[in-house]
């Protein structure tokens, strides 16, 4: 057999891997990462089930893991509309933070305000903050062409030393015992909660943006565009499309999305801003929105896996294991899933 | 006088580790492959220090340690952007999130623990007499000289070797280099392994010299500044000099203000080279607006043999 008769090719315009290929990256991830724990003398079966056990298993766990969930999904939303038109936002952190500064502003600076007006105000400012801390990413890249990548991840520090300062400094609880966070937010400043579990309204914000996010970009003009500009954004802006409000627009909305989750976060789970309020949530939601390749409702879906992750990732801790393995976790499966993604380019030839 | 030798010792021990990840990603970019990962490979390569240096005590296994696995990981990445052509900002980003989880779960058991003495210090004593330099130059460490020699070597070898200018053709058109008879593949490959090296070199200059105990996340971002200062040097070697060592005095300035009490909380102190990070790269996008930036002209474009454009 002549081995030249057959060639593999890779067809750049090539159509969209297999959906085994994203199940087949998350397998092989755990495995590598079985590796890991089998190095350090753990049992990787006994580590995966306590996970999983610890995340789903439970009525507790499943309410942790959507609590976990509905951070990532609008943040993945949000990272997933600028990866679209080919913006590299990775600055959901620094956009999740924003939002939840300015929501808790809100709090501080106007506890007058009436009842039934204290949540919507938190909310609209919550997707401001993020918005505008979106937007400082996008106005340098529209008008000097500069790296949106390293200025969304400069801003992610930026925001995270703010937080740091208003917890330890001026917004304080002067009774809480030296604990860096503000006052526990009244009743009218916290989202509604699902009977006795934590789980809280936020939960249907982040399904509404989802199925909104899903009708605008299938079924609208402005959808169309984005999708052109993703395709080829030079021969999009040669038909007339507004690629530069497009990016604004867009990096708009994906920080106001970020900084939805970042208000929900300090009014539905924490109740207040303190040290720390995110573990993360920004980067995980860049995995979320990847894996899911950009599709809302597959976004839904990834963040529950991820939210099931970092639950599981703090229960075995209890092993002895860090709770670092979700970061290890996650890193394996983007890998996976870019390698595979080749799968679907690739293009047998018989001579 | 005293002040600004102080001033220049610090700000060379803030910007080598920075001097080395920047080289690091002059050397990959010019072959036209974009590597966002340094943030994961110094911190690797910090982790890989501290913890190979707290078991055997030996500078030079921990060196060799650092360089294998930061090698490895370059591999990886060179054989997802090279050979799969798998998308080049997505690999890094995955990079920097494996590096970093990766390293906090190895690093683990050995969190806090300090490093004493780490690092062979080359002594020229004589040069002690000579004004203002001669002080600072008198009592650097081994990394400090090998950064300064790698800026020369990676000069000579871009600017006066056929083989550097072999490797500018692969970056600016590959195509044409294909046709030419360069490996292009090849000099990829070799670009991003040995830049991953020295990215893991940063980290582990980082760790051993600059702040000597592992502490999860550590290099708080200096993988993404070196990344910004790549196009700040304008993929010039001796430019990465001056812009290392200008962010290295600014961190240092900052700390130095928090020392003498300054009115300003730290917090704001600390954001200074963020934000001059976000200020320098609005600087050169303005500068270069209708102008050439420097970037190879194939950067982040994988080449894909008779492959029509």
């Amino acid at each position: 057999m002549n081995v030249k008769a057959v060639r593999l090719e890779i067809d750049p315009s090539g159509k969209e891997s297999p959906w085994w290929v994203t199940l087949m990256a998350v397998v092989l991830a755990f495995g590598l990462v079985a590796v890991f724990i089998a190095v350090t003398g753990k049992n990787p079966g006994a580590v995966y089930t306590k996970m999983l056990g610890g995340a789903f298993a439970t009525s507790f766990g499943i309410t942790e893991t959507l609590v976990k969930a509905i951070p990532l999904m609008l943040c993945g939303l949000g990272v997933s509309l600028a990866y679209r038109i080919q913006i590299w936002n990775i600055g959901a952190e620094g956009q999740f933070i924003a939002g939840a500064l300015a929501a808790t502003a809100v709090t501080i600076y106007l506890p007058g305000l009436p009842g039934w007006l204290t949540l919507p105000v938190m909310l609209v400012a919550g997707m401001v903050g993020g918005g505008l801390w979106g937007l400082f990413t996008a106005l340098p890249k529209v008008f000097f062409n500069v790296n949106e990548l390293i200025i969304s991840l400069m801003l992610n520090y930026v925001a995270l030393l703010g937080l740091d300062f208003v917890v330890f400094g001026p917004w304080r609880d002067p009774k809480g015992m030296n604990f860096p966070g503000t006052p526990p937010f009244t009743d009218a400043q916290s989202l509604p909660l699902f009977g006795d579990t934590r789980l809280h309204f936020g939960l249907i914000l982040g399904l509404v943006a989802v199925v909104l996010a899903a009708v605008f970009v299938q079924r609208t003009r402005w959808g169309y565009e984005l999708r052109l500009i993703g395709a080829n954004p030079e021969a999009a802006r040669h038909a007339g499309i507004n690629l530069k409000g497009h990016i604004l627009f867009v990096m708009l909305l994906s920080g106001g999305l970020a900084g939805l989750a970042g208000m929900a976060e300090v009014s539905g789970v924490a109740h207040k801003l303190m040290y720390g309020i995110s573990p993360g949530y920004g980067y995980t939601a860049i995995i979320v929105a990847w894996i899911a390749r950009l599709n809302p409702f597959g976004i839904v879906a990834s963040a529950v896996l991820f939210g099931g992750l970092i639950v599981g990732g703090y229960s075995v801790q209890t092993m002895g294991l860090p709770s670092s393995i979700s970061s290890l976790l996650q890193g394996s499966v983007l890998f996976f899933l870019i390698a595979g993604s080749i799968l679907g380019k690739v293009r047998v030839r018989w001579n | 006088m005293e002040l600004i030798e102080q001033l220049l010792t610090a700000a060379m021990a803030a910007g080598t580790p920075l001097l080395f990840a920047t080289l690091g990603g002059i050397l990959i970019e010019r072959s036209g492959i974009i590597q966002l990962g340094a943030e994961g490979l110094m911190l690797m390569g910090a982790v890989t220090a501290a913890m190979t240096f707290l078991a055997t005590g030996n500078f030079v296994v921990t060196l060799v340690l650092v360089l294998v696995v930061t090698g490895l990981l370059g591999l990886l990445h060179a054989f997802l952007t090279v050979t799969l052509r798998a998308n080049q900002i997505v690999s890094g980003l995955a990079m920097t999130l494996f590096g970093a989880g990766l390293s906090a779960w190895l690093g683990k058991s050995i969190t806090g623990m300090p490093l004493g003495g780490a690092v062979p210090k080359v002594d020229l004593a004589w040069l002690d007499a000579a004004p203002i330099l001669g002080p600072v130059l008198a009592h650097l460490d081994v990394f400090t000289w090998c950064s300064l020699a790698l800026v020369v070597l990676l000069h000579l070898y871009l600017n006066h070797t056929s083989w550097g200018l072999h490797l500018r053709a692969v970056g600016d058109n590959p195509a044409t280099a294909d046709v030419m008879g360069i490996r292009v593949q090849g000099f990829r490959y070799g670009c991003v392994i040995l830049g991953s090296m020295l990215m893991g070199l940063g980290g582990a200059n980082l760790l051993m010299v600059f702040s000597p105990t592992w502490i999860e996340g550590m290099t708080a971002g200096r993988g993404w500044i070196a990344v910004a200062l790549v196009i700040f040097a304008r993929w010039n070697p001796l430019y990465a000099l001056g812009a290392a060592y200008f962010f290295g005095l600014l961190d240092t300035l900052g700390f130095r203000l928090q020392l003498a009490g300054s009115a300003v909380p730290s917090y704001f102190l600390k954001m200074i080279p963020y934000l001059l990070t976000i200020a320098v790269l609005i600087f050169v996008g303005w500068r270069t607006k209708h102008k050439l930036s420097g970037s190879p002209q194939a950067l982040g474009v994988p080449y894909i043999r008779e492959q029509r454009f």
